[in-house]
């Protein structure tokens, strides 16, 4: 256990404020990411995420905290892609790549000029890595309101998300104002995101949001369940995560320690890769002639849409 | 005439002794198909044959196993029993299938799929589908030629797709696709068009006109089809035979014959009736 | 400065060469995601202190073949590979953070594997950024019609035994072996950015596939040229510039696509 937990791990501060803002930003991002998920939106989520990029870059460039930063170009982005539209899905993918591509080619100019400004170096770093250690205390009751309400924004909307995942039509038949529903739920994917880029950098926030989702979804078919697995999943590798990059100021080279980031990321990929090992005899058989199709199996044909794996109600 | 095939179960043995009465050289013989996945038996003791130019429908309810029987054909499932014949020759397992694919029977057998898989935006004409039903598996790229021109212009026309040789596939209606992948199967010269589910997804007038484009193939240029569907009614003035597939089994023969109220009762294991309405066919479940 | 005209010239027309197909086929994320093994593999590369070029290469293609083992086929194939991709992607960048981090070159590094670093071009580095062109053009050439064939058609590419599995193999590699000797040019972030724009702006203006291809490869030549002329005057980086003309070209693509005449109604044949 020494080993682990090195001293003076639980009395130093940042690491409070690392493990505190950890939390809720895992669950936060293990919860929308369930829907990110089964919406198909790993692309587009990441694309957030880097778009939130250049807000970060542009607030280091005015001086403000980068988390506003993200924030606010977060949730243009995502008012942005949504206007784009859910059709002709390769266009959009498109689109989105391009509007990516102009955003990074600003946030490689406001670093730029940043740089020129003031002395820090390593500003690009921090912004698109994260620095999970040196958040400004005052910043956290913003940060944790921020992912409180998101969440909150989420599980309030579940039912209906769910609905207009899975069939768009459906719920527009049922009276579900569809666009606006996806609005709302990606204005919480951008503070979830923003979160994230605070922690681990914009870039690196898409395994947070995409990586226990996407275990949990091959775990389990309930999305009640599958969110609380991500939620989960997403806690343990950020908390170990913390952890170790506190440790490794011990380890090789001395005194400097390996970045958060590094940590959570590989922990999301290690998670994932071990929901591959799961006995045959777990996979329930497929029968295409059974008709009775309950709530549960609306979430397992979602998540074989979204490439996750076997159903139990599917037409053949 | 050809008698109705019911299911029984054969052995490979009983088959070869048994001289088929059909028409001479088959195009494409089943003998006892059996398919397997998941551990379930999806398809079971299926067999029927296909002669020169003939018209066959494979007709029975979504989840049935028709895409499996034609996946079956084309040599992409193994079946877990029985063999496929084509053109007398058997379709061998997965290595020896691709040599004797590239060789004899990528000629016999151009496969229709349901839909391309492209957006409107995709930078493919309706001619370049074609042409890569000519050479699409050469390596290299393929340089503009006379003679390929001519061969991709004859096969648009034979479907009636000429008119818009030139626009970007993507952009077609769902009847003018259908056209082009039939004309990007038939630019190779096959003995046997294979169709998966080719009216699925189209309006009543496109159903009609393909209808028509396939009729004509199989009666003017002696190309044999084979298609899927779900609804026989479209297919009732070219079919001539059909192969009803239901409950993992079937039954194959002439249209009146296999489809009555006792032969498909017995297929399906629960009552069910045939109802014929104005040359319309509905089969309808009992309770 | 010839030096740098020669390989950023070099780097467009590989860019345009792999970004026709990467976004013929779908692949947008893809382009997107092993540039950044390519950075992770530069970082690990300066810090172990060997030659670049390993790093850069070793990396890309396990990016690229990890993509391509844990990628799903058939149903639900495009949102499992896009979750893989995310993941690859972002392995792939935290394992450059890690790398970058530890040999403590933080800003220059960082900033120079993501962005681009054209100015600093050296001539030995042109040769092996040449090579690798030519090598990625022969490729995708020898290739051309299996791609197309498996990109629009795969059942059909399947039944004629084209193995579509092997295809999106190739065409990983090939993509990651492009773009290995790239980044350091343009940087990880934005070489996707120049096989993306110009190939959207392309396939917006004609219907061939090979003008396509030819016209992705002008546009994202000339994408390059005004970007260098523009960094040059303004010192600003030139991923930004790539980035914005880049987009601007897609824009313009669309453009052109909404005013053009929609495909002429031509008589059409008998049907008989």
């Amino acid at each position: 256990m020494h080993y682990l937990f090195e001293p003076g791990l639980f009395s130093s501060g940042p690491v409070r404020t690392a493990l505190l803002v950890g939390t809720v930003l895992a669950v936060t991002s293990g919860v929308i990411g369930v829907f990110a998920v089964l919406r198909g939106q790993s692309f587009a989520g990441h694309s957030l995420a880097d778009v939130a990029t250049t807000g970060g870059s542009g607030a280091f460039l005015v001086g403000l905290n980068q988390f506003w930063g993200f924030l606010a170009a977060g949730i243009a982005a995502a008012a942005l892609m949504e206007a784009i539209g859910v059709q002709r899905r390769r266009g959009r993918d498109v689109a989105t790549g391009v509007v990516l591509g102009a955003a990074l080619g600003a946030a490689a100019l406001f670093l730029y000029l940043g740089s020129l400004q003031t002395a820090t170096t390593g500003a690009s770093f921090t912004v698109l890595f994260g620095s999970i250690f040196v958040i400004s205390p005052d910043t956290v009751p913003a940060l944790v309101a921020s992912g409180v309400i998101a969440l909150f924004v989420v599980a309030a909307l579940a039912r209906v998300l769910l609905l207009t995942s899975v069939s768009p039509d459906l719920a527009r038949a049922r009276g579900v104002n569809v666009r606006l529903v996806g609005i709302a739920y990606l204005a919480a994917l951008a503070v979830s995101v923003s979160l994230a880029a605070v922690a681990i950098g914009a870039v690196l926030s898409t395994a947070l949001l995409i990586g226990p989702s996407a275990t949990a979804l091959r775990v389990t078919k309930s999305p009640a369940r599958a969110m609380a697995v991500s939620a989960l999943t997403g806690l343990a590798a950020t908390w170990l995560g913390i952890v170790l990059a506190y440790d490794s100021y011990y380890w090789p080279p001395h005194g400097h320690g390996w970045p958060v980031s590094f940590f959570v990321v590989a922990l999301v990929l290690v998670g994932y890769l071990l929901s591959y090992v799961r006995p045959r005899a777990q996979r329930a058989p497929r029968s295409p002639h059974e008709d009775e199709c309950g709530p549960e199996a609306i979430v397992a044909t979602a998540a074989t849409a979204a490439g996750t794996e076997g159903a139990t109600c599917s037409p053949a | 005439m050809q008698e109705v095939q019911k299911t029984a179960t054969v052995t490979d043995s009983s088959l070869a002794a048994e001289k088929p009465r059909t028409a001479p050289a088959d195009l494409l013989r089943l003998e006892g198909i059996g398919v397997r996945l998941g551990g379930r038996s999806v398809l079971g003791d299926v067999s029927f044959s296909l002669g020169k130019g003939e018209f066959t429908g494979i007709i029975g309810p979504n989840g049935a196993g028709k895409t499996t029987l034609l996946r079956v054909i084309l040599g992409l499932i193994e079946p877990s029993g029985g063999r496929v014949l084509v053109d007398g020759a058997p379709l061998h397992r997965k290595t020896l299938h691709r040599k004797t694919l590239r060789n004899k029977n990528k000629a016999a057998i151009g496969y229709v799929p349901q839909k391309l898989v492209i957006d409107p935006d995709m930078p493919l004409r309706a001619r370049d589908v074609v042409s890569l039903g000519l050479d699409g598996h050469r390596l290299g790229f393929g340089f503009p030629s006379r003679q390929r021109r001519a061969l991709v212009e004859a096969a648009l026309a034979d479907v009636g797709a000429d008119g818009y040789a030139d626009a970007r596939v993507g952009e077609l209606s769902g009847g003018e696709q259908q056209r082009v992948l039939i004309a990007h199967a038939l630019i190779s010269r096959p003995k046997l068009l294979l169709l998966d589910e080719p009216l699925a997804n189209l309006d009543l007038r496109s159903e009609q006109e393909i209808v028509a484009v396939l009729g004509k193939l199989a009666r003017e240029h002696e190309i044999s089809v084979l298609l899927s569907a779900h609804d026989m009614n479209p297919l009732l003035g070219v079919m001539d035979r059909i192969v009803y597939v239901a409950n993992g089994h079937a039954a194959s023969g002439p249209t009146d014959e296999v489809v009555t109220s006792a032969g498909l009762t017995e297929l399906y294991g629960h009552h069910v009736d045939v109802v014929r309405v104005h040359g319309r066919v509905l089969v309808v479940a009992g309770e | 400065m010839l030096n740098t005209w020669i390989a950023a010239s070099i780097v467009a027309v590989i860019a345009g060469i792999t970004g026709f197909f990467a976004v013929l086929r779908g692949q947008t994320f893809t382009a997107h995601a092993i540039p950044n093994g390519a950075f992770a593999g530069a970082a690990g590369a300066s810090l172990l202190g060997i030659n670049v070029i390993w790093g850069l290469v070793v990396f890309a293609l396990c990016g690229a073949l990890g993509i391509g083992a844990l990628g799903a086929e058939g149903r639900g194939r495009k949102a499992r590979n896009d979750v893989v991709t995310a993941l690859a992607l972002v392995l792939m960048l935290g394992l450059g953070a890690l790398f970058v981090s530890i040999s403590s070159q933080y800003a220059e590094e960082t900033y120079s594997l993501l962005f681009g670093e054209v100015f600093g071009v050296s001539r030995g580095e042109v040769l092996p950024i040449l090579g690798l062109g030519v090598a990625a053009a022969v490729a995708i050439g020898v290739a051309f019609r299996p791609l197309m064939l498996t990109s629009a058609l795969p059942e059909v590419a399947e039944a004629r035994g084209v193995s579509t599995r092997r295809m999106d193999l190739y065409f990983l590699i090939v993509m990651a072996l492009a773009t290995s000797m790239t980044v350091p040019v343009v940087g990880a972030l934005l070489m996707f950015s120049l096989m993306i724009g110009p190939a959207a702006a392309a396939r917006s203006v004609t219907a061939r596939p090979g003008a396509a291809m030819a016209l992705s490869v002008v546009i994202a030549l000339a994408t390059v040229w005004l970007s260098i002329a523009l960094s040059y005057q303004t010192n600003w980086p030139l991923g930004f510039f790539v980035g914005i003309i880049g987009a601007a070209f897609y824009l313009i693509g669309l453009a052109a696509r909404a005013v053009a005449p929609r495909r002429a109604v031509a008589p059409r044949g008998a049907v008989g």
